[in-house]
């Protein structure tokens, strides 16, 4: 069963279609990765998902029920949860802090809501930075914080928007491994991702946007040979000259 | 209670329960309870202590800086002027509907102002003042212009009022001052303190895990409100008059918040500092210099804030913690030093 249902979604910034018609669902128990180039629409489309903007076309279903017109804070206590691309750390709330206010969301009793918040700060390798103020935090502990405070929220389906951008490969590698990790704790898991190494080993599925259409939405194995993802990425001249050199190596 | 945890307790509390001891008792130290002018300033501390506390439920811990709140402090004032004055009954019962009918108003307009961000939301509550003052002035049933004179009654808690002695006036201050502090303190390790200062720090990132911002802040609110609205019913008792330039005025709003912004605005002991430092300046400049005309005390306390902002904007509490950094790099320095020196 779909736990998330995207149906025809159009979202509009004047004149200019951020996202024409998207289609496509997340099923229960795996991890679907959401790609496309710069202007692609992608935060876009996590940004209707999760309703920070109304979308001006199409439905969503979550987890059986229409999300389409509830606001941000009624979709996370559903149990559909992100984090954003550009961190918003509480900066001058601790990294423990931070994370506590996300684990309030399951319950108000701050003993069982601290442990919960430990836990995720473990999960996440945060601990050693736990009593900092956030807004101190390195880059990569901003963007591993978004994950522990969004995991705390004990969600259905946790929304990354590029977690991994701007890490390096050794920070990457352990991010997978969370992920993983996650995902056999019974997370659902939508990502928005830049970094190929990052997601195409782990996606079960991925959907392509480009400029605001999406053009693909398989399995990552068949993603990378599909022509027009080819396109999208590296243009047409060079998408030929790849073709060309493919069908060459098929005759030799 | 493990003693673990009554280590941490008495560790993050005790100073704060030693200083409410030392509270208690200040009345029968003789040096401080003979003199009438002294007590004075004493109360006014716990009260104006008290009254930030509350600005700073909203205004620190919530981040929506308010100048609108000598109008719940006036609804609190009228309310117990009213039940004394017009109906000629202790002013209990003006004092709980002053609470309810202060978080009702504060509710009602900050519904429409809380569509607004920032410095906005701050102009907006300037206004609501205006509208106020104006309003209680014109206002017969309230006794306009003129305001309300108390009738002298029996003296005790019963009445709240006393005639020649403070001291009745300085315990109730003092546990107005309890209320306060014990119920932010309460505050600040439950779900509901968290929640304030998130929405504080990133109103999208709070909605995000969950929190209904704008509930927050209209709770926030409220609670605020309800309690500005018992202080100002003390504030009536204590000075047993009322008029609307006393209370509701964008002076006594603006005392509030450089009270709190001066001690450390969001921290439990901020109000406390802001108020120990602004009340006796504004007394003593008042008793000094009150013959050069009205406003002497608000230019020294605009003085001291252009100082403050400038040089720690986090305010006393700020300039403590920088005292308490620096001597533990020192000590950490000198225990290396003493590490190397030895053979």
């Amino acid at each position: 069963m779909a736990l998330l249902e995207v149906r025809e979604v159009t979202k509009k910034f004047g004149e200019l279609v951020a996202n024409d018609r998207v289609s496509f669902t997340v099923e229960t128990g795996t991890i679907v990765g959401l790609i496309g180039p710069n202007g692609a629409g992608k935060t876009t489309l996590f940004n209707c998902i999760t309703g920070l903007y109304p979308a001006d076309g199409g439905a969503i279903h979550f987890d059986g029920r229409e999300i389409t017109a509830l606001k941000p804070y009624e979709i996370a206590r559903r149990g559909a949860v992100r984090t954003f691309q550009v961190v918003r750390p509480l900066k001058e709330m601790t990294v423990f802090d931070n994370v506590l206010v996300g684990a309030f969301l399951k319950t108000g009793d701050r003993r069982a809501a601290a442990a919960r918040a430990e836990e995720c700060l473990s999960i996440c390798n945060l601990t050693s930075f736990r009593d900092r103020p956030a807004g101190g935090l390195p880059i990569g502990g901003k963007k591993r914080l978004e994950m522990a405070r969004a995991l705390a929220t004990r969600p259905k389906l946790l929304m990354l928007d590029e977690v991994m951008a701007g890490m390096t490969s050794t920070e990457i590698n352990a991010s997978v491994e969370v992920i993983l990790r996650l995902r056999d704790s019974g997370i659902t898991l939508m990502i928005v991702e830049h970094v190929m190494e990052g997601i195409m080993p782990i996606a079960d599925k991925v959907v392509v946007l480009d400029g605001g259409i999406k053009i693909a939405e398989d399995a990552p194995g068949n993603i990378v040979n599909d022509e027009r993802v080819i396109e999208a990425y590296l243009g047409p001249k060079y998408s030929q000259r790849f073709k060309a050199r493919r069908e060459g190596a098929d005759l030799g | 209670m493990n003693p673990k945890e009554a280590n941490r307790v008495l560790g993050k509390d005790g100073p704060w329960l030693v200083f409410a001891a030392l509270l208690f008792v200040m009345p029968f130290v003789p040096f401080v309870g003979e003199n009438s002018f002294r007590m004075h300033i004493m109360i006014l501390i716990l009260l104006f202590a008290a009254m930030s506390q509350a600005w700073n439920i909203i205004g620190g811990y919530c981040g929506q800086v308010s100048f609108g709140h000598s109008v719940f402090f006036g609804i609190g004032a009228y309310g117990a002027g009213m039940a004394v004055v017009a109906y000629g009954v202790p002013p209990w019962p003006g004092i709980l509907t002053g609470m309810i009918v202060a978080a009702a108003v504060a509710v009602i307009i900050s519904w429409p102002c809380f569509k607004l961000s920032g410095h906005y939301f701050a102009i907006a509550t300037f206004a609501i003042v205006e509208i106020f003052n104006r309003g209680f002035l014109v206002w017969d049933w309230v006794g306009g212009a003129l305001g309300l004179d108390y009738p002298l009654v029996e003296e005790g808690l019963w009445n709240l009022m006393w005639h020649d002695s403070k001291t009745g006036y300085y315990y109730c201050a003092l546990v107005l001052f309890l209320i306060t502090f014990g119920l932010v303190r309460w505050l600040e390790g439950h779900r509901f303190g968290y929640y304030l200062r998130a929405v504080r720090e990133g109103q999208e990132t709070a909605e995000s895990l969950g929190v209904n911002s704008t509930a927050v802040k209209l709770a926030a609110m409220a609670l605020s409100a309800a309690l500005a609205a018992l202080c100002g019913a003390f504030f009536v008792q204590y000075n047993l008059r009322v008029d609307p330039p006393m209370v509701m005025s964008l002076d006594m709003s603006m005392k509030f918040v450089l009270i709190t912004v001066l001690g450390g605005s969001g921290t439990l002991v901020g109000p406390l500092l802001g108020a120990t430092v602004l009340i006796p300046l504004q007394e003593y400049s008042r008793a000094l210099w009150g013959g050069l005309g009205g406003g002497v005390d608000l230019i020294v306390f605009g003085l001291l804030i252009i100082i403050i902002v400038v040089k720690q904007p986090a305010g006393i509490i700020g300039i403590i913690r920088d005292i308490g950094k620096h001597a533990a790099r020192r000590r950490a320095a000198g225990k290396e030093e003493a590490d190397h020196g030895a053979p």
